[in-house]
């Protein structure tokens, strides 16, 4: 369904390298050298890079909305990351034709500003694909800074703004990039005390937005699985709320195990052969986790207290959870089997909804206090606890796959009737900078953030 | 018991509106008395048949129950423990299911919308659990009693308050035959 070819260009020599997902890549090799524009995300604010992104360049005209196209998403993309400034295509120099087989006229780029520069080509080809090309320039150094070619089926070319969107944050910033990722999250409608939810996944740009789900049950709380084919989520199907795993190419659901009491605050682990979960059973809920394949179960907490929301480390050594034991909601890591429980949030307030970061060294969680809610992270051990955003109420925070931005739901609240409340998706970068809204058709929780695509 | 139709979407909105007037007059005092817990049950006589007033519901069905003894009880913020109000209406509750021993019920729990999604699945577990708990004490079997916890996800009141949240933090019996 989904398949595209990205393949490194050298100036005129091609190396094939296949990726999965039918993907394939060229890297337009570098003439020299040294990187002159670095943006360092460890700094704290980065001013943002001026960049231009060039409409592609094509020779028909279809081609040639395909590459305006093309360009926009980019701009959108490097510009919602809040490191990059695009630069207004209008107040572009020289024309994208202009350009098509030489250098760019370096001096144009300068004279508006920009540091950087995207120039792209895009073609159709003989066995009706899309073949598009692009090349990234220090505008100062007059250097390439890398380039790719993608081919792909026609219909995917927004995958492939994605990918041309990573490979420059990741040159310019040293780091992966997450535009090539989708989002699963839960839509809502309807009044608050019959509301509609439905499973619903998008990319993480807010398009291509598809409902999973009709309605007809509510679901809560969906999940990716490494592989981004299935999603784990709880559903009210037949009043009996468990965990499902719902398959995305198939949308076949099916129920995690045979379980007493309600099942419910599911995660894959990372290797994607287990769902770990809560059970509560006679008004307990504990820890479990049940092997995919073999189907075995195995309790991982056994505590009085609630235990709930668990999430692996990204190694999938460790699990950390809430639990009340202690007299109210706190943030716990244990190893993956279930011994070494420990406390590691000792702040005031309550703390849950604990999310290890995928580069293992901070958990980020929902705090409340004194009537308002935060979204933090600490490090695993506890300690650096740091607000990045606060609000009426907030929760549930999901991490990018580069683990430097946080997406998270925000309720207003509404009147006696309800009326005027909005939930709605918002991320906020590790910095605390950076909050935005994702924009949603309508109201919108519970986000999952998919890794990166293959 | 999640009905779609027209009439069960207008039967929950009556229902929310008269409980919250119920609330604003004597919020603590919600549930401690018969007339009480049957006000917030009320509009669905009137909303079945609303041509009668003053309902001469037939005993044992899930209206008697509703108007006569009271379907709900109410919890403290973050707690499932029962106040003595509670026990009342549960009593009330038990003594009905021993009068009507063919009946099953569903013990629902809820909670406000002042927690996070997850751990408010566990404290609905849990607050449905201690009212069923308590009727099994007063001699209902477990047999007839399943629980099952909705969160927040299906607050009563609609208002972002404590008066509405007061309302929502519950379990609610629900007779299922």
């Amino acid at each position: 369904m989904m398949s595209t070819t990205t393949k490194p260009i050298g100036a005129l020599r091609h190396v094939f390298v296949a990726l999965g997902v039918g993907l394939t890549l060229l890297i337009l090799a570098m003439t020299a050298a040294t990187a002159q524009i670095q943006l360092d995300l460890n700094r704290g604010v980065v001013q943002p890079l001026p960049i231009a992104v060039s409409d592609f360049d094509a020779e028909s005209p279809r081609s040639e909305q395909v590459g305006k196209e093309l360009a926009a998403v980019i701009r959108n993309n490097l510009q919602r990351s809040g490191l990059f400034q695009p630069l207004d295509p209008r107040a572009h120099i020289q024309a994208p034709s202009a350009m098509r087989n030489v250098l760019p006229r370096f001096q144009d780029w300068r004279v508006i500003n920009a540091q950087a520069l995207v120039v792209g080509r895009v073609e159709a080809t003989a066995d009706g694909r899309l073949r598009v090309e692009f090349r990234l320039w220090d505008v100062f150094a007059e250097q390439q800074l890398t380039g790719f070619v993608y081919a792909t089926t026609p219909d995917n070319w927004r995958r492939i703004a994605h990918k041309v969107s990573d490979a420059i944050y990741k040159r310019i910033t040293g780091e992966d990039g997450y535009f090539d990722t989708r989002v699963v999250f839960i839509s809502e409608s309807g009044p608050k005390n019959q509301r509609q939810k439905r499973l619903t996944i998008m990319d993480q740009d807010g398009e291509n937005l598809r409902y999973l789900t009709d309605g007809r049950y509510l679901v809560l709380t969906p999940r990716f699985s490494p592989s981004q084919q299935e999603i784990t989520y709880l559903s009210y199907f037949n009043n009996r709320p468990r965990v499902f795993l719902f398959n995305i190419d198939t949308g076949q659901q099916e129920v995690v195990g045979d379980f007493p009491g309600m099942t419910f605050a599911p995660r894959f682990a990372p290797n994607g052969n287990k769902v770990i979960m809560s059970m509560a059973q006679d008004g307990n809920s504990d820890i479990y986790a049940m092997d995919l394949r073999t189907r075995q179960v195995q309790r991982l907490t056994s505590d009085p207290a609630i235990d709930t929301a668990p999430s692996y480390s990204p190694d999938g050594r460790f699990v950390t959870f809430e639990s009340d034991r202690g007299g109210r909601q706190q943030i716990y890591v244990m190893e993956a089997d279930g011994s070494g429980q420990r406390r590691i949030s000792f702040g005031e307030g309550r703390y849950g909804t604990p999310v290890w970061s995928p580069r293992g060294d901070l958990i980020a969680f929902t705090k409340q206090l004194r009537g308002n809610f935060y979204i933090g992270v600490m490090r695993t051990d506890g300690s650096g606890e740091r607000i990045l955003t606060e609000a009426y109420h907030q929760e549930g925070p999901t991490w990018a796959p580069n683990g430097r931005v946080l997406m998270f739901f925000r309720e207003t609240p509404g009147d006696a009737q309800g009326r005027g409340a909005r939930v709605r998706l918002w991320s906020v970068d590790l910095t605390g900078h950076n909050l935005r809204e994702i924009i949603t058709p309508g109201d919108a929780s519970d986000p999952a953030w998919s890794p990166l695509s293959p | 018991m999640r009905l779609n139709s027209f009439g069960s979407k207008f039967l929950g909105v009556a229902a929310a509106a008269l409980l919250l007037a119920a609330c604003e007059s004597t919020p603590e005092t919600t549930g401690t008395a018969a007339g009480a817990g049957g006000q917030g049950a009320a509009p669905a006589t009137t909303a079945t048949a609303p041509t009668t007033t003053a309902p001469a519901v037939t005993p044992g069905t899930k209206a008697d129950f509703e108007l006569n003894v009271g379907d709900r009880v109410f919890f403290d913020f973050d707690k499932f423990d029962l106040k003595p109000a509670a026990r009342a209406t549960l009593e009330r509750q038990a003594a009905w299911l021993r009068q009507y021993p063919q009946k099953t019920v569903v013990v629902e729990g809820h909670c406000d919308e002042r927690g996070t999604r997850e751990y408010n699945l566990a404290l609905g577990e849990r607050r449905a659990n201690a009212a069923k708990r308590f009727l099994m004490s007063q001699g209902v079997a477990e047999a007839r009693i399943r629980t099952i916890s909705y969160g927040k996800e299906r607050p009563a009141a609609l208002g972002s308050n404590e008066a509405a949240w007061s309302q929502n933090r519950r379990s609610v019996t629900v007779v299922a035959n």
